[in-house]
């Protein structure tokens, strides 16, 4: 069937709010389409009549350094995040969750502003944001805001954005400092769809031998992606040592929703392989944190 | 819009709801590009936007403005007209089979090759990751783009294939020759049906039940009928001849009627004909079906017991297969250890890349007659029963319906069943006008027969040296809504049942069972693949049991010549069990070191763990079991000198084309370059039979053998009348007759033949020998193939993840005829084994399918392909042409419990359900529940 009637191809973001307002029937922003089109067409999304592609927006594709800030544009094809050396080199976790989406044909496509759109709480580059501590700037035709990574979202595939009215435009994410790290890891099955049983991003502080700050993003772990805090102030101020690690799946457990789902993982084993992505995460953004870097100022 | 596709200026509009695809296929009929799933999971549509490759599929052709596009079509042309390196180095390493996938791997590879042109296999890997090929020749594509890599960085030739010839007095059989039809494939000028286009075709789409069980109640089509572009809605009520079809048993209904049962989700209530496939789709929406809902049968076991509801009017037994040697009761008496346990195996998919596809085209008869023939192109592995199927619904003389074989993208069984070839027919019938009826992929996994899911109980009793004495094995096989071969399958897996081993009591019995699941019936191993995978498991844990090595346990009881099998066969020739065995040990012990299946830590990760698994097994090559096994080939001679040999057989990718080849240019002394080979058209070609059970190099490769003979002896008899010699005294050399010191081209013998009032062309019969059916004793096989394989895996302990890292596999084939061919098939055969391990589950819950997308049923990507090494064991049969038998499945028999086997022995957790469960192993290795954990 015919799955859109208008298909608008954007040219700024101006345009592609303004095409949204105007459309008659219902509008949807498309960016790489890997996950829009298919839902559209098998019929896991609501039909539209018009489609605004916001891929061509000169904006919406940069990826660059703004101040203090790395700013990623919603449209920049995941290739090119994970190609990036600024990506590389502030923010670990998203180059190697960017790297797992997909295969390369997808990644030429597909981008961050569709990952975090979908709303999937276990999409891994919403994954990685969140644990980086991104802010997502957000433009209608009122202005722009910035908004945190998880005001995104209002449950399970449900954007908090406006369709009609709002367009992520980009994510900024802190530079890297001196001892800070940060890594991405994913468990998955060889059988049925390519989504995480269960992902982890982790960010840290460390002054030598000590974590003075953690950041620990999982899906799915809840209707949305999941912060889990509670372990997060655990590890703050504490020296890392393995030790540790089983108080701190503890809180998490305490706190993260792990559910069943059917031909795919049982909540046990989510609650499981929670502790040994935690181990395998949490260390890999500790040794990031100990090696010496150049200062991008 | 503008842009330009392969360096040509394009103007077009793009249309609503376009992908790129179809503008690149439909509107500008650049049909290299292929569609394989239509949802981003396969690859085959991969086409470079900018120099990036991208998913023509999910691509919407409006993007494409300003954008500089290139497909297969165009690869040649930035080569300067020559062939791409990496086109090259596909068709010489034998990377190429049956091509579907073959022009998303090339470009994608050629826009790796662009940003990196020195990549190594990971690299490639990772490249390649979503791009799938079924026939699986992962590793040769490996290697065909390494090779193109150094000859596209350095010029220079290509290295070619590390492929062993067969050996032997044989000039070309043996020999490394590529597929007749490569080129094509590799330029994308191969056809495939779905790239066929007729005037004033219409486009078909079926209406399926969508519900497991139940009585159709009502049909209304008054408003599908209505909508305009529709030119056809046709129901049971329209059916003009026999309203069931099927293979062996015509218990199949083309469209069920009002008050007919509906068995399966899949069935067809009422198909539509319409300009468009869009407005063939919106007219399903418009028609209406009422259902009386049914209790669901929906599995084997359940489909046995007297409460069960009945689904054909002779129950729910298909058939109570029995096979009996000896008197177990007297043999589990006499064994010192008996071991009983029983395993699952669940419904698997073929996943054939190219999902069906058909074109029925009506024809008046040029003699101006008002009987219409109807000519049906597809790819099929029987054309001859889609013939005779297609005419019965009809209602119509075989001799009015032509079936045109086309190429295939891959078939592996599940072609061997009518998909669209009898709705577009009579949907042809109806209008006067030609009807492509195209399966998507969800069509595609909802509709055509699985592999049979089973439930098999073996009970084993032996000596403790390790002798068997008796086994004996209950099977429960789901062959679901309609038989199928689902008979044939079920007798394969029960007389397979007690595994390649020699024991003086075996008893086996398997019930054939209807459920409301989709219909089961022919799939590369064909029932084999099941019952290896829990002997298989059962010889392992009986050598755990009683301290013996794997392989020597198997020694002890492998058939060799002089053995008589569980159906009382004796084996006279042709055993390569033996050779096969002690050539996978020699090459496991010398790479594991030390004791092979005791678990090893693997190198830099502590919670990884190696070990390798064994497994053995055999499969029958032809019909066997009384079934009259004959193929019809025929030979023709030109007066350019070419011929071409003829038979109705299907090429499905496994390459019969090479093999017809290299026989017919073997017998006439011609290069193969000479001989061209015409298959699957039943007016032109003789009856190969069907394109199953290992049998088409046997017995088509016999018939074409002795047609060749046949001209050869013609054109002797010819030339001898005419120079008055003894035909003894002729001979062919390189296309040549000698005749007394005189050479005469070939292709003026033609000539001298007609003159004579001679055909050039000679036809063959071929009878294979006699078999016997089961029950009777003696011959129930003709020849029998006999495979080892080995398997390395690594376990994630923490995780229960799984990866298979090395196989060594072993095939008795008889003679390696075509050993590139036989390459590409022990590769894409491991392949299989190996999704049937670990990746593939084909899931049905209560009669409804929950795996109706390729993105929820997995198939093997590059990625998990372990290196394969590969030995080819000939043991030549007497009868098969120079000695070989079959190839296509035995191959991918015994690794999936060479692999569970493996994982058995890195974790002590045995696997008795496929596919193999990660969080299963990761639960009993937390628990401690594993056996063996740590080694024995
Ligand atoms: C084969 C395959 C494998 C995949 N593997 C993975 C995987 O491993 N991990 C994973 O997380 N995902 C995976 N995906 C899903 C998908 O590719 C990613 O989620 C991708 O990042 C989506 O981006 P897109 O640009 O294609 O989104 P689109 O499909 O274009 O959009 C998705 C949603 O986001 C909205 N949207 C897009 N851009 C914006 C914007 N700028 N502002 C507001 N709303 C917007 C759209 O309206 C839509 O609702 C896979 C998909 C495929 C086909
Ligand atoms: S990915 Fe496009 S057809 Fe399969
Ligand atoms: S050659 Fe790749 S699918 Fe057949």
């Amino acid at each position: 069937m015919t799955i859109w009637q208008h298909y608008h191809l954007a040219k700024s973001i101006e345009d592609a709010l303004q095409a949204l307002a105007a459309a008659q029937g219902p509008a949807r922003v498309i960016a790489g389409g890997t996950d829009l089109l298919l839902d559209l067409e098998q019929g896991r999304h609501s039909p539209v009549d018009t489609l605004v592609d916001v891929s061509a927006i000169p904006e919406m594709a940069e990826l660059e350094q703004r101040a203090d800030e790395l700013f990623i544009g919603a449209a920049v094809p995941l290739r090119r995040v994970v190609q990036s050396e600024l990506v590389g080199r502030h923010a670990a976790a998203l180059q190697e969750a960017a790297g797992l989406i997909g295969g390369p044909q997808v990644r030429n496509t597909a981008t961050l502003g569709g990952n975090v759109g979908h709303a999937l709480p276990a999409a891994d580059g919403a994954i990685a944001l969140l644990a980086l501590g991104a802010e997502a700037e957000i433009a209608s035709l009122s202005g722009r805001r910035r908004a945190p990574m998880q005001a995104l979202y209002s449950g399970p595939g449900r954007s908090a954005l406006s369709h009609k009215e709002e367009i992520l435009v980009g994510f900024y994410l802190p530079l890297r400092a001196e001892g800070e790290g940060s890594a991405f890891r994913r468990v998955m099955r060889p059988q049925g769809v390519a989504i995480a049983i269960l992902n982890m991003g982790v960010w840290v502080q460390r002054r030598q031998e000590t974590i003075q700050a953690a950041r620990i993003a999982i899906g799915p772990a809840g209707p949305i992606p999941f912060r889990a805090r509670a372990a997060e102030q655990l590890l703050a101020g504490r020296p890392y040592e393995t030790a540790l690690l089983p108080r701190v799946v503890e809180a998490i457990l305490g706190e993260a929703r792990f559910r069943t789902s059917p031909h795919r993982s049982s909540a046990d084993y989510r609650r499981h392989m929670c502790g040994v992505l935690l181990e395998d995460t949490l260390n890999a953004a500790w040794e990031r944190a100990a090696l010496q870097h150049e200062m991008s100022r | 819009m503008n842009f330009t596709v392969n360096g040509k200026q394009v103007t077009i509009e793009a249309l609503p709801g376009e992908m790129l695809s179809d503008l690149l296929r439909e509107r500008l009929r650049l049909t290299g590009t292929k569609i394989g799933c239509n949802e981003a999971e396969c690859g085959a549509c991969t086409v470079l936007v900018d120099g990036e490759p991208v998913l023509s599929c999910t691509y919407p052709s409006a993007k494409a403005e300003g954008k500089s596009i290139l497909t297969i079509e165009g690869l040649a042309k930035v080569s300067g007209d020559a062939l791409h390196p990496l086109q090259q180095a596909f068709i010489e390493h034998g990377a190429v089979q049956c091509g579907y996938c073959i022009p998303g791997q090339i470009m994608t590879a050629y826009a790796l090759l662009q940003h990196n042109p020195e990549p190594d296999s990971q690299e490639i890997r990772r490249a390649l990751k979503d791009t799938l090929c079924r026939c699986a020749g992962y590793p040769t594509i490996e290697r065909a783009i390494l090779d193109a890599a150094q000859v596209a960085r350095r010029g220079g030739r290509l290295r070619g294939p590390q492929v062993a010839e067969a050996g032997g007095s044989e000039k070309v059989v043996g020999k490394l020759r590529p597929r007749p039809d490569a080129v094509e494939k590799v330029t994308g000028a191969a056809m495939f049906t779905d790239d066929l286009h007729f005037p004033g075709m219409l486009h078909a789409r079926v209406k399926r039940a969508g519900v497991p069980h139940a009585i159709v109640k009502r049909i209304d089509t008054s408003r599908a009928r209505a909508l305009p572009g529709v030119a056809a809605v046709l129901t049971a009520a329209d059916i003009p001849g026999e309203h069931y079809h099927g293979l062996v048993i015509y218990d199949w209904p083309s469209l069920v009627g009002v008050g007919e049962r509906v068995r399966y989700v899949g069935d067809a209530v009422a198909i539509v004909a319409a300009e468009t496939r869009q407005i063939a789709t919106q007219a399903l929406e418009l028609i209406e079906v009422d259902y009386e809902l049914q209790p669901v049968v929906s599995n084997a076991v359940q489909a046995l017991s007297p409460e069960a509801p009945q689904l054909h009017e002779r129950g729910n037994l298909l058939k109570h297969i029995k096979v009996r040697k000896g008197d177990v009761q007297q043999g589990f008496e006499q064994s010192e250890i008996i071991l009983e346990h029983t395993f699952h195996t669940p419904s698997t998919d073929h996943a054939f890349l190219e999902p069906e596809c058909c074109i029925a085209r009506p024809l008046l008869e040029a003699s101006g007659a008002e009987k219409m023939r109807m000519e049906i192109y597809v790819g099929s592995q029987i054309p001859y029963a889609d013939r005779e199927q297609v005419a019965r619904a009809l209602g119509w003389p075989v001799e009015r319906v032509r079936v045109i074989g086309q190429l295939m993208g891959g078939g592996f069984g599940g072609k061997e069943d009518i998909a669209g070839q009898v709705h577009a027919a009579l949907l042809a019938n109806a209008t006067g006008r030609p009807v492509k009826l195209l399966f998507d992929r969800h069509e595609s996994l909802v509709v055509h027969p699985k592999r049979h899911a089973t439930q098999i109980r073996v009970k084993m009793g032996a000596r403790r040296d390790g002798r068997l004495v008796a086994v004996e094995t209950e099977l429960f096989g789901d062959t679901g809504a309609y038989a199928s071969l689902g008979e044939k399958v079920l007798t394969r897996a029960t007389t397979h049942s007690s595994g390649p081993y020699e024991m003086p009591h075996a008893k086996a019995d398997c019930y054939a069972m209807y459920t409301n699941n989709p219909p089961a019936g022919a799939f590369r191993g064909f029932g084999v693949t099941q019952s290896a995978f829990a002997i298989e498991s059962m010889m392992d844990m009986l050598a755990h049991e009683l301290n013996l090595d794997p392989v020597e346990l198997r020694r002890r009881n492998a058939l060799r010549v002089g053995s008589i099998t569980n159906t009382g066969q004796e084996l006279r020739e042709s055993v390569g069990l033996m050779e096969c065995i002690e050539r996978v040990d020699a090459e496991m012990r010398r790479l594991a070191g030390g004791d092979p299946f005791a678990p090893r830590p693997a190198p830099g990760n502590p919670h990884k763990v190696r070990a390798w698994g064994f497994a053995a097994a055999y499969k029958n090559t032809g019909l066997g079991g009384g079934a009259p096994d004959k193929a019809g080939a025929e030979v023709e001679l030109f007066a350019n000198g070419e011929l071409e040999v003829r038979t109705s057989s299907a090429e499905l990718g496994q390459g019969l084309v090479t093999v017809l080849q290299l026989i017919v240019a073997e017998e006439m002394n011609v290069p193969p370059s000479q001989v061209r080979v015409l298959v699957m058209d039943t007016d032109l070609t003789p009856d190969g039979g069907p394109t199953t059970a290992s049998r088409q190099t046997f017995v088509t490769g016999n018939a074409a053998r002795h047609a060749a003979q046949a001209l050869r002896e013609a054109i002797a008899t010819t030339l001898a009348e005419k120079y008055d010699l003894p035909p003894q005294q002729i001979r062919f050399v390189e296309g040549l007759a000698q005749v007394n010191g005189h050479s005469i081209p070939l292709g003026q013998v033609v000539q001298l033949m007609q003159a004579e009032g001679r055909q050039p062309r000679a036809a063959y019969e071929y009878w294979a020998p006699k078999t016997n059916p089961l029950g009777q004793g003696g011959d129930m096989h003709f020849a029998f193939s006999f495979a080892v394989q080995a398997a390395e895996v690594e376990v994630d302990r923490r995780s229960g993840e799984v990866r298979v890292l090395r196989v060594i596999a072993a095939n008795d084939v008889g003679k390696a005829i075509n050993p590139l061919g036989l390459q590409g098939q022990v590769e894409g055969g491991v392949m299989m084994g190996l999704g049937n391990a670990l990746t593939e589950h084909f899931i049905v819950e209560e009669g409804r399918i929950f795996t109706d997308r390729l993105a929820r049923y997995r198939i093997p990507s590059i990625t998990q392909t372990p290196e394969i090494i590969s030995f080819v064991v000939q043991h030549p049969v007497a009868a098969g042409p120079y000695g070989a038998k079959g190839v296509g499945e035995i191959v991918s028999i015994p690794t999936t419990p060479a692999i569970t086997n493996a994982i058995y022995h890195a974790t002590g957790v045995r696997i008795d359900r496929l596919p193999v469960d990660q969080e299963q192993i990761a639960t009993a290795l937390k628990s401690g529940v594993a056996g063996q954990v740590g080694g024995d």
